[in-house]
């Protein structure tokens, strides 16, 4: 049987780049090349992996562009609007998450790549016509310096050692 | 504005540029999804790209170390296998460095940016359970004196950064759409 928590530990740090990466998987975990293969299938299939590729960094490729559009909906409307957002190609996120009053009226957010800043805001005015939504409330955050990017680390490596 | 050579090479740019980047071009845009699970993933890559495998490998390579590539493997959906929220601090301007540091010091950070906005700090903080990252969030907020506003998600309309690249000069505001 693989160990699911020790799969995700190996692969949330990416595949290694060898001819058999699946194979050096199952060396690190005790397991082997076919288990990891399908359970990696197997967690495709339950929506577990959203998908499994090459993640690049936007910004080292040109699109140096990146708003977070935050936006202010009553929450009858939410589900229907935030759908609406995210059918645009340019739109990679479009999320509910909950308003913090007085500081935070917001609670549907979107993120917009784009190429420079006149690309995003184009988009997102194609976004306010195409969604009808000119009356709403919303603010965007550009950001300005990255500090960290990597892949999530939902699982410490120090975790890991205490329950082998 | 499209990419700059620096990204991809350290060498100079040549006239064999164009043809290097439209194939990284493609390369992404193919395997940005729908890794090969293969036992042999990188050669079926390879196959389709019409390059040999220990091309491919090296490619990915110096991709990879001039951080372009962040990594080839899994993309997790939040909040199935493990818990996580987008946390934002209004920060002093002069303190911003000092504070953006310390949290990006925190393996369950992945993400930490700088945006323009009165809360200006934004960083994703990940956790195997919600008692393990609501103990992260306390220690962060300890370590910088600052409130964490912490909002996460409560439902995903929708999650892809797997979108088609356009890398070659001039091509995005003209050729849009085209592929």
């Amino acid at each position: 049987m693989i160990n699911q928590r020790l799969l995700i530990a190996a692969l949330q740090n990416g595949l290694p780049l060898v001819s058999h990466p699946y194979a050096e998987i199952a060396r690190q975990i005790n397991s082997t090349e076919q288990e990891v293969i399908d359970h990696i299938a197997t967690m495709q299939q339950q929506g577990d992996i959203k998908r499994m590729g090459i993640v690049v960094r936007h910004r080292k490729l040109g699109y140096t562009a990146n708003a977070m559009v935050v936006w202010d909906i009553a929450d009858e409307q939410v589900d229907e609007l935030g759908a609406c957002f995210g059918q645009f190609d340019f739109v990679t996120l479009s999320y509910r998450r909950p308003r913090h009053l007085p500081d935070w009226p917001y609670n549907l957010f979107c993120m917009i790549h784009g190429q420079d800043r006149d690309d995003v805001l184009n988009n997102l005015q194609l976004m306010i016509n195409s969604c009808n939504v000119e009356h709403i409330k919303y603010s965007v955050l550009f950001s300005k310096r990255c500090f960290k990017q990597r892949g999530a680390i939902y699982i410490n490596e120090k975790s890991i050692k205490e329950s082998a | 504005m499209a990419i700059e050579p620096a990204n991809l090479h350290e060498k100079e740019p040549h006239m064999g540029q164009h043809v290097e980047i439209e194939r990284i071009q493609k390369m992404l845009n193919q395997f940005q999804h729908n890794l090969p699970l293969s036992s042999t993933p990188y050669a079926d890559m390879a196959r389709q790209l019409g390059m040999p495998e220990q091309q491919l490998l090296t490619l990915l390579e110096e991709l990879k170390s001039s951080q372009v590539i962040s990594r080839i493997g899994a993309v997790f959906k939040p909040n199935r296998i493990g818990v996580s929220t987008l946390a934002a601090m209004a920060v002093p301007q002069h303190r911003l460095i000092d504070i953006a540091n310390i949290i990006s010091a925190y393996p369950a950070v992945n993400h930490n940016y700088e945006r323009e906005h009165h809360f200006n700090l934004w960083f994703v903080v990940t956790a195997e359970n919600k008692q393990q990252l609501n103990r992260t969030l306390k220690d962060m907020e300890q370590k910088t004196g600052i409130v964490i506003l912490s909002l996460p998600m409560e439902k995903d309309y929708h999650i892809d950064l797997g979108f088609p690249l356009q890398l070659i000069d001039g091509g995005t505001k003209n050729n849009k759409g085209e592929h």
